[in-house]
């Protein structure tokens, strides 16, 4: 055995060094964007289905809800799209959580790459597709009558917003994917985000909840995450601090929690 | 977090870890909350070979493997992979290792040939030399005709072979396989067997798992036997069937009523415990003294007049092998050194 212990015992050569963080975080990214590129079906469905439920807030429960001064339409526009992500996640916690039962996950953990690639390369990955399901929202307001009363910059610094929430989102649906003891049940898991939803300020007025209910739906992240797209839109920047800060919050508590449940998945 | 670098050739401070056993586990305990996976397993195995990992369900042999490959971090205990600590150098672990799991670990959108090159690049390939490492594993596992149609379109013993190529395309010195032929048709499993045996020629230490024991057969230069958590038994596949020192005699009965009567006959002649087999007309039973008791229950069965549909003498099958194993370990809690017990049947 002396020999072949010298010589690398098999015709390929062992890499000099372990691959670095941004290297190995990109290739776990395009493997994750390659899955859903080539999965038209996933895509899709992703599209259709956010135009769909846009088209029932718009249209079907639109008219039994008084937004104030606004009309429904510029009321809810900029809160969907800023919500998106709360829709379309499950479909990362299930990718994760897939990647777990289907063995991926350990074969990515036995190589020598930096836990943090795992996260930062799904996160990476998950946050484009997102960007992506929040302009072909967009794109579904408008045809379904939003107009910005704003300036373009405003729209665009609401959709920088927009994407931030996205980043942030990810990270958290990626530790419920990383949780679940199936992809079923991460399925089930992603649907507590989207009662967040519901229960803020997205789709109505906070104020015409019953009363017990509107604390929460005030002091929940989603509530002012929401108004501070809908202030930026309106040309002031009201809530987005808050917002910000709730973001740099959530990304700063679910990372670690992230990275340590890789470790030991 | 990143191994730090090491030099792909020796540095003459690593020259202990070259001598040092392929695995060495001492007092290795992993407990899953109540769950005791492995108990206080002591394990130690020169490079150079195919190891075979045996036991029924729920022995061990994944964890043994999880934690080898740095998945599962002892509870207790420490173990060794080429002189490095899993725990202390799990990054230096990762870097001898290749680990191809119970599920073939490959993403069924892209080809074989993009799989191969991402996890050459996760080794720590630069990209041409991923490209390389990925045509060398496509060309030594006959991969070439299916290598750039996605993996979705393989057949089960193809995907197996890529995911067996994955682990390969960073130079691993030790291969780690779970259970790596599982669900596949004879076919298939020839495949793996002839890509492992290629790989093991070459040099590669190889440890597997594996509940076949044709699989232990065709592969493994040396076998360990766990239960429980703990080695029970370990040597070559023969010294291992050779402890159970004693060949098998079996019995079918054309009608299922004279079970029983052939049952007592067995018992008579060999004076052990006789065993119904599947269904309800075989019986076994262990046969210290060979063809002499064979012959012998053959006269009593004409004595008696009960039409046989079979009868034979033969090796134990693994079962059998465990059975014995596992009720020896019963009484002695030290690990059988298989080979050089005494209790082996002279023939």
């Amino acid at each position: 055995m002396t020999a072949t212990q010298l010589a690398s015992p098999v015709t390929v050569r062992r890499p000099a060094r372990s691959p670095g963080l941004a290297g190995a975080s990109v290739q776990v990214a395009v493997r994750a964007l390659r899955k859903y590129i080539r999965t038209p079906g996933l895509i899709i469905m992703g599209i259709v289905q956010s135009a769909l439920f846009l088209f029932c807030f718009r249209y079907v429960f639109g008219g039994a809800i008084h937004a104030g001064a606004q009309s429904y339409v510029d009321f809810l526009v900029p809160a969907y799209v800023a919500t998106i992500v709360l829709f379309t996640g499950g479909g990362i916690a299930v990718a994760v959580a897939e990647d777990k039962e289907q063995g991926f996950t350990d074969r990515l953990l036995s190589l020598p790459v930096s836990r943090y690639s795992l996260v930062l390369g799904r996160t990476i990955a998950d946050s484009t597709t997102n960007v992506w399901s929040i302009l072909s929202t967009a794109a579904f307001g408008f045809a379904f009558g939003f107009r910005l009363q704003g300036t373009w910059q405003d729209a665009l610094a609401a959709l920088g917003l927009c994407v931030v929430y996205a980043i942030v989102f990810t990270v958290v649906f990626i530790v419920m994917g990383l949780f679940a003891p199936s992809a079923q049940a991460a399925q089930g898991m992603a649907l507590i985000a989207f009662i967040f939803a519901f229960l803020s300020s997205a789709y109505v007025p906070a104020t015409s909840m019953p009363g017990w209910l509107q604390p929460f739906s005030k002091y929940q992240p989603i509530t002012p995450m929401v108004d501070a797209v809908r202030s930026l839109l309106t040309g002031s920047s009201g809530y987005v601090g808050l917002a910000l800060v709730w973001s740099a919050a959530l990304i700063v508590a679910f990372t670690p929690i992230a990275v340590l449940r890789y470790r030991r998945a | 977090m990143s191994a730090a670098a090491t030099p792909a050739g020796v540095s003459p401070l690593k020259a202990p870890v070259l001598a040092a056993p392929l695995l060495e586990a001492r007092g290795l305990s992993v407990r899953y909350g109540k769950v005791t996976a492995l108990d206080e397993l002591e394990l130690e195995a020169a490079s150079g070979q195919v190891l075979a990992l045996l036991g029924p369900n729920g022995a061990g042999k994944t964890t043994f493997v999880r934690t080898v490959a740095t998945l599962v971090r002892p509870t207790a205990g420490q173990l060794l992979v080429r002189g490095r600590d899993v725990v202390r150098d799990a990054a230096g672990v990762r870097r001898e290792i290749g680990l191809a799991g119970q599920f073939a670990a490959v993403e069924p959108t892209m080809t074989g040939r993009e799989n191969l090159e991402m996890t050459a690049r996760l080794f720590g390939h630069g990209r041409v030399a991923a490209r390389q490492a990925a045509d060398a594993v496509i060309g030594r596992l006959s991969l070439g005709e299916v290598a750039d149609r996605r993996t979705a379109t393989y057949s089960g013993g193809q995907r197996r072979r890529l995911d067996l190529g994955a682990s390969l395309v960073g130079g691993p010195r030790l291969l780690l396989l779970d259970e790596p032929t599982t669900g596949l048709d004879p076919a298939g499993r020839r495949e793996v067997w002839d890509a492992v045996r290629s790989l093991a020629a070459d040099g590669t230490d190889v440890l597997l798992t594996t509940h076949y024991l044709d699989e232990a057969d065709e592969l493994a230069d040396q076998v360990v036997v766990i239960d429980h958590g703990r080695v029970i038994a370990s040597g070559t596949l023969g010294e291992l069937k050779a402890s159970v020192g004693r060949d098998v005699i079996e019995v079918a009965v054309a009608d299922s009523a004279a079970v029983t009567a052939v049952a007592g006959i067995l018992e008579r002649v060999t004076l052990s415990v006789p065993r119904l087999e599947s269904g309800d007309r075989h019986v076994s039973v262990p046969a210290r003294g060979g063809a002499a008791e064979l012959g012998a229950v053959i006269g009593c069965l004409e004595d008696a007049g009960i039409a046989v549909d079979e009868i034979g003498l033969r090796r134990p099958t693994l079962d059998e092998v465990f059975l014995t194993l596992t009720s020896e370990d019963d009484n002695d809690d030290k690990p059988a050194t298989v080979g050089t017990t005494t209790n082996r049947s002279q023939r």
